[in-house]
C-alpha cells in the first residue's frame, strides 16, 4: 500500500471518510428536500413535475448522482469496516455495563440507525426513483414531463409507506444529531470560539431537515 | 483515624468479582460477601480485607492492579457496577471510597474488557499496548549536553496550560475500558498532543503521530465514534479536544511528512 491507501484505511483516516461523505450527504438532503418543498403548491403536481423532469435531465444534475452514489457507498462501506473493527476490539464484554451514564444513545447506536436508513433508502428508491429513471410512470397530457406526482399521492395513501417514513426520518434526526457535530470533530475542526454553535446548529439542521421530510408523507396522508 | 466519621455504620456488601486464573483459562464471576467495611475505607482497602478473609480460609487472593494508591500512577483499574473507576466522576478506583456505596449493595468488580488488554489474571489486565504506542513515538529526542538556561524556550501561558492539563493523562486505560469500541484515541492523543503543542515537540510532531496512531492500529485498539464516553470517565478529565488535535496533527502530517511508503 502507498502513503495515500494506508492513511485512509487507518483507523483515523476512516473516519475522515465518514466525515466528509456524510457532510456531503447532508448537503444532499437540503438540495432534495427544497426541491421536495414544490409538492406542497396547490397545483397539482404541476412544479414537482417540472422539477422531477429536470432532475432526470440535467446533466450535471446526472453527474452528481455518480457522486451521490460513491458518497453513500464510501459511508455505507467505511461504517462496515469500522464497526467490524470495534467489534473486535472488545471480544469479550462486560456482565455489567452502565454506558448511559457516559453517552448519548444515539452516539453508541450510529450503526443501528444508519442500517434503518439504508432500509428505508431501498424502499425510497424503489417507490419512486426506478419507476422515475427506468419507466412505469404515465405521462402528463399536453406536457412534456411524466407525471411523478401521481405516485407520490399514490404511495403516500398507504399506511406502511407513511409510518415507515416518518419512523426512518426519525432515525436520520438521531443519525445527524450525533454525526452531524461529530463530524467536524472527526475533522479537527474545533475551536471554543465556533464548535458550541457548531453543535446548537447540527442539532437544529437534523431536527428541520427531518421534519421537513417527515412532513410530506403525512400531509399527503391526512390533507390531499 | 483523622477524618473519619464516628458515625458511620460498618457496611455488609456482596461482590461479583471476574476470577480468571491465567490468559489460557476461561474465567467467571464469582459471588463474595464481605462484612464489616468501614465507609472510610478506599475501595482498594475493601478489596485487601475479602482478601486477607480468602487467604486465611486457605483460597487464592483476587489479583488486582494497585501501586500509589493516591490516584497519581494510574496502576489501578477495575470496572466497578459498569463504569470505569466506579461511579464517581473524575476518580481513579484507589480514590474511590465506601462512603459512596451502601450497606446490602451488591457490587460488580470486572477487568478492563479489549481484545489489546489481555487478562492476566482475574483483574490484573496486560496494558503494555501502551507501552508499546508511548515507544513508537511518545517522546522528545534529546542529545544530551549543557543544560539550557530556564525560560530559554518562550512558551505562552495557555498553551503550557493545554499541554499540561494533556500532560496529566496517568495513561490507566479508563478512556479504553469505556470505550464501546475499546479504542485507545484518547490516550493517544493526549500523548501526540501534548508534546505537538510545545517547540521541543514540535521538532518530531509529523513522525510521532504517525507511528503513533501507526502502533494503536497495530495494537487492535477500536476507531473513535464520538460518544464522549472516554473524557467522561477519565479519572484525569483529559479533553476531547485532544483528538481533534491528533486527528488535525494526523491529516497534516500524512499529507506533508517525507514518508511516502
Amino acid at each position: 500500500m502507498n502513503w495515500f491507501t494506508k492513511t485512509f484505511s487507518s483507523t483515523i483516516g476512516r473516519k475522515i471518510i465518514m466525515s466528509i461523505t456524510g457532510l456531503f450527504l447532508c448537503s444532499f438532503l437540503v438540495v432534495h428536500l427544497v426541491g421536495n418543498l414544490t409538492l406542497f403548491r396547490q397545483d397539482g403536481g404541476e412544479a414537482f413535475n417540472i422539477y422531477s423532469h429536470f432532475m432526470a435531465n440535467n446533466p450535471i444534475i446526472r453527474t452528481m448522482e455518480f457522486v451521490l452514489v460513491a458518497g453513500f457507498l464510501f459511508h455505507i462501506y467505511d461504517a462496515i469496516v469500522l464497526t467490524r473493527r470495534n467489534k473486535a476490539a472488545r471480544p469479550v464484554g462486560y456482565a455489567n455495563s452502565h454506558p448511559e451514564q457516559n453517552s448519548t444513545w444515539s452516539s453508541r447506536n450510529m450503526g443501528l440507525l444508519g442500517t434503518i436508513i439504508l432500509v428505508f433508502l431501498l424502499v425510497h428508491l424503489w417507490n419512486f426513483f426506478v419507476p422515475a429513471r427506468f419507466g412505469g410512470l404515465e405521462g402528463v397530457p399536453n406536457a412534456e414531463y411524466l407525471n411523478l406526482y401521481s405516485e407520490v399521492v399514490l404511495a403516500f395513501k398507504n399506511p406502511i409507506y407513511v409510518g415507515l417514513y416518518v419512523i426512518s426520518m426519525i432515525a436520520l434526526a438521531y443519525h445527524l444529531i450525533h454525526g452531524f457535530q461529530s463530524a467536524f470533530q472527526s475533522l479537527g475542526l474545533t475551536h471554543k470560539k465556533y464548535t458550541p454553535f457548531i453543535q446548537k446548529f447540527g442539532y437544529a439542521f437534523s431536527v428541520l431537515i427531518c421534519l421537513g421530510f417527515a412532513a410530506i408523507p403525512l400531509y399527503f396522508f391526512f390533507f390531499v | 483515624m483523622a477524618g473519619s466519621n464516628p458515625n458511620a455504620k460498618p457496611m455488609d456488601l456482596t461482590l461479583k468479582v471476574w476470577r480468571q486464573k491465567n490468559r489460557e483459562t476461561a474465567g467467571a464471576m464469582v459471588t463474595y460477601p464481605v462484612k464489616g467495611i468501614s465507609p472510610d475505607m478506599s475501595f482498594l482497602e475493601m478489596l485487601d480485607v475479602l482478601n486477607e478473609d480468602l487467604l486465611r480460609s486457605g483460597q487464592d487472593p483476587i489479583a488486582f492492579d494497585h501501586d500509589c494508591r493516591e490516584g497519581i500512577c494510574g496502576m489501578c483499574s477495575l470496572y466497578i457496577n459498569g463504569r470505569p473507576h466506579g461511579p464517581e466522576r473524575g476518580t481513579t478506583t484507589c480514590q474511590l471510597h465506601m462512603r459512596h456505596f451502601n450497606d446490602g449493595d451488591t457490587i460488580t468488580i470486572e477487568p478492563w474488557r479489549a481484545a489489546a488488554f489481555p487478562v492476566h489474571k482475574d483483574l490484573v489486565v496486560d496494558r503494555s499496548a501502551f507501552d508499546r504506542i508511548q515507544q513508537a513515538g511518545g517522546y522528545v529526542s534529546i542529545n544530551t549536553g549543557g543544560v539550557p538556561d530556564a525560560n530559554a524556550i518562550p512558551i505562552g501561558k495557555s498553551i503550557a496550560d493545554k499541554a499540561f492539563d494533556a500532560a496529566t493523562c496517568i495513561g490507566c486505560g479508563a478512556c479504553v475500558a469505556a470505550c464501546k469500541n475499546a479504542s485507545a484515541m484518547l490516550f493517544v492523543s493526549a500523548k501526540v498532543s501534548q508534546l505537538a503543542m510545545l517547540p521541543q515537540g514540535k521538532v518530531e510532531a509529523k513522525t510521532r503521530v504517525e507511528n503513533m496512531v501507526a502502533q494503536m492500529d497495530i495494537e487492535g485498539f477500536g476507531a473513535c465514534s464520538n460518544t464522549g464516553a472516554c473524557a467522561a470517565e477519565c479519572p484525569v478529565g483529559i479533553s476531547l479536544e485532544n483528538i481533534a488535535i491528533m486527528n488535525r496533527e494526523y491529516l497534516s502530517a500524512k499529507a506533508t511528512s517525507e514518508h511516502v511508503a
